[in-house]
């Protein structure tokens, strides 16, 4: 519920708050976890921040878990955007208000980068995963940089990362075999 | 009903949007647009204060276009519509995953996956990063600008954290982070 009413943006942006509440903090669950769990989430129909938050759920504390936590998750947005409802068109012109969420956007560049940093730890460099890292931020950039709206990057670039991590399975299994 | 259809179309939308919040606009646009439940410039508007506010744009559309057509129960309606689809298809994967996680290529999988989401979120915080700093408006249609204000308030702002970490051993919470940014954003953007 901490969670919800403290993410902007949606999806990407309330990582660094779920990774550190839920791995550093609570020890739910780990590092690596987080990642697949992300891969998931953008991989199946729905928001990734309600996917997440219902897997979480269900890995901490099964059915009830994951319905509780999603539940927890919606809370604070439903109250504060029915609450901005009645005004909202005004909302945005009171000064303090617009200050406030300019120093907020700051606050999450650095979680983001500093969540980063931390979940690198839990990768395995090598080869190709350095390759896949490198392609898929040059080809996020570039693509936003030049503002193409292309709504299911994302999920190709992770799709491709499947494809090529079953594939190098593949291989070494053959290897493994021809010895 | 309205209450139903209510229901009905966001659980549709929640259903078949993949990825971020923002991947449902066009959707909502194709449902909700055409039904007369909102218009096209409200819309605009709203996104714009969905993305100021806290929590997930998909919970903030239902909510605000259930409040608007029904009420505090058409908002419920709206939002449980949304999310139903995650709960039910997530809980399914997760009770599959479980069995499948020591399979080789489960495993395969994952392993490839994992740069390419470290990825995602470092272009996130990038793309961010440059909007806000050199972006009149924090959007690439905006004029260039380098924002002074934003640049020094991230410079503080590290700075003290680097500060904390060497004090206190450990590093500040994000919550309290937030805090803090909100509380210097107000000082620094308003004077």
């Amino acid at each position: 519920m901490k969670i919800g009413a403290l993410t902007f943006g949606g999806g990407y942006a309330m990582i660094p708050i779920i990774e550190e509440e839920v791995t550093k903090k609570r020890k739910w669950i780990s590092e690596i976890e987080i990642m697949d769990i992300l891969a998931i989430s953008e991989s199946t129909p729905g928001p990734i921040a309600v996917n997440t938050a219902t897997y979480v759920g269900y890995k901490v504390a099964g059915i009830t878990g994951g319905i509780f936590a999603t539940i927890g998750l919606a809370i604070p947005s439903f109250v504060i955007i029915f609450v901005i409802s009645f005004f909202y068109q005004d909302f945005m012109k009171w000064p303090v208000i617009a200050a406030m969420f300019k120093g907020l956007k700051v606050g999450v560049i650095i979680l983001l980068f500093s969540a980063v940093l931390r979940l690198r730890k839990g990768v395995k460099v090598n080869l190709v995963g350095t390759i896949l890292f490198v392609s898929t931020l040059s080809i996020m950039l570039v693509f936003s940089f030049i503002d193409i709206g292309f709504k299911y990057l994302s999920l190709s670039l992770i799709l491709l990362g499947i494809i090529t991590g079953i594939v190098l399975t593949l291989i070494a299994n053959k290897k493994e075999g021809s010895k | 009903m309205i209450f139903f259809e209510l229901f009905y179309t966001f659980f549709l939308i929640g259903l078949f949007t993949f990825g971020g919040g923002y991947a449902m606009i066009p959707m909502i646009q194709e449902q909700v647009v055409s039904k007369g439940w909102i218009s096209e410039s409200n819309l605009t508007d709203f996104i714009a204060v969905s993305e100021a506010t806290p929590g997930p744009f998909a919970i903030n559309i239902s909510t605000f276009v259930g409040n608007s057509v029904g009420g505090v129960f058409g908002a419920i309606c709206s939002t449980i519509g949304v999310i139903l689809p995650s709960i039910i298809i997530i809980l399914i994967i997760a009770m599959i995953m479980k069995k499948f996680m020591k399979n080789k290529y489960v495993q395969g999988a994952l392993s490839g996956v994992r740069p390419v989401v470290l990825a995602l979120i470092l272009s996130t915080a990038l793309v961010l990063f440059i909007k806000v700093l050199f972006f009149r408006g924090n959007s690439f249609k905006g004029e260039w600008e380098f924002d002074v204000r934003s640049f020094a308030l991230l410079v503080i702002l590290s700075g003290m954290l680097f500060i904390y970490k060497k004090v206190r051993k450990k590093s500040l919470g994000a919550i309290k982070l937030l805090g803090l940014s909100a509380l210097l954003g107000i000082i620094i953007f308003t004077v």
